[in-house]
């Protein structure tokens, strides 16, 4: 059957080795992206016709925002796994990217009130784009503390899983907020649909902003899934001849 | 390039505080993290070697 493969791959014995070795890479790429992405940012990126240098903001606040919505789908998609299919790293994983997701929503509502604060005067509105992203934060903070107040992982994974199946329906509505209704932030800056309304390099700078956010996303992620199953799988026998490697 | 000096660079046309509030944010959160994720490593380790000694020295 090719399921034996499949669960051989799934399990956190063959996961925590292989997650070792790409943590590097991945690490690697996000300095390679940042450093690039930051000297567009700042270097070479023209001052905004309208918005002068505060507009640099964008290129952290626009990755930030797409992380913490593309985060929330994977944590949610590795929950639904979990639930479906009975697997332990499935809900490893989505525990793991949680805390990731939440600093990233964070950081994009941070971001956008030091940017609001100078464009718009205000500090924050309560419209349809800034409340659904802070509803996105708190979902990623009821998520673990739902986790955390459960005992039996298992069953923490479990009642996490619904919590994260039930919240994804705020993200469509966190992207469609800025046409559904009429707010004060601006529209998309990039579509799929359109040409982008912003100079080539602007652009180029917050896509590779954003590629540096997302591989530090899954190093940081694989790390700290390595940490949760030294955790959970701490009465195993090969995590028990793992430490005597390690110590 | 739009900046003559660094001092011009870092004043960020009189919105420093927000770009360099919104930047520097990111950068401490990313770091803490970073260090939070390494510190839950090291104490998983430790209550792992606390285990197995205690294992050991009840016999299993």
């Amino acid at each position: 059957m090719s399921g034996i493969n499949w669960f051989r791959f799934s399990s956190p014995q063959s996961f925590y080795p292989l997650a070792a070795k790409m943590i590097p890479w991945f690490s690697a790429l996000a300095v390679v992206f940042g450093v690039i992405g930051l000297y567009i940012s700042f270097f070479v990126a023209p001052t905004d016709a309208q918005q002068g240098e505060a507009y640099r903001i964008i290129f952290v606040h626009v990755p930030a925002s797409w992380m913490s919505m593309f985060l929330y789908l994977v944590m949610a998609f590795w929950a639904a796994v979990g639930m479906a299919m009975n697997t332990r790293l499935a809900g490893m994983m989505a525990s793991a990217i949680a805390p990731t997701g939440a600093m990233f929503a964070f950081l994009s509502l941070w971001t956008g009130s030091l940017w609001g604060k100078p464009m718009w005067g205000t500090w924050w509105v309560w419209d349809a784009r800034l409340t659904s992203e802070l509803i996105l934060f708190f979902l990623y903070l009821g998520f673990i503390a739902l986790q955390s107040a459960i005992d039996d992982p298992r069953r923490a994974d479990r009642a996490g899983a619904l919590l994260a199946i039930v919240g994804v329906i705020n993200i469509p509505i966190i992207y469609f907020s800025v046409q559904w209704w009429n707010t004060l932030h601006q529209g998309a800056s990039v579509s799929l649909t359109r040409a982008p309304s912003m100079a080539k390099t602007m652009l180029l700078g917050m896509l590779l902003m954003a590629l540096a956010f997302w591989m530090y996303s899954i190093a940081v992620s694989l790390s700290r899934a390595r940490a949760i199953i030294l955790e959970r799988e701490r009465h195993t026998v090969w995590v028990e001849e793992l430490s005597e490697l390690n110590q | 390039m739009s900046w003559n000096s660094a001092t011009e660079f870092f004043a960020m046309g009189g919105y420093a505080f927000y770009v360099w509030g919104s930047f520097g944010i990111a950068a401490i959160l990313m770091a803490g993290e970073m260090l939070l994720v390494r510190a839950r490593r090291r104490a998983a380790f430790l209550e792992l070697g606390r285990e197995i000694v205690a294992r050991r020295a009840g016999g299993r």
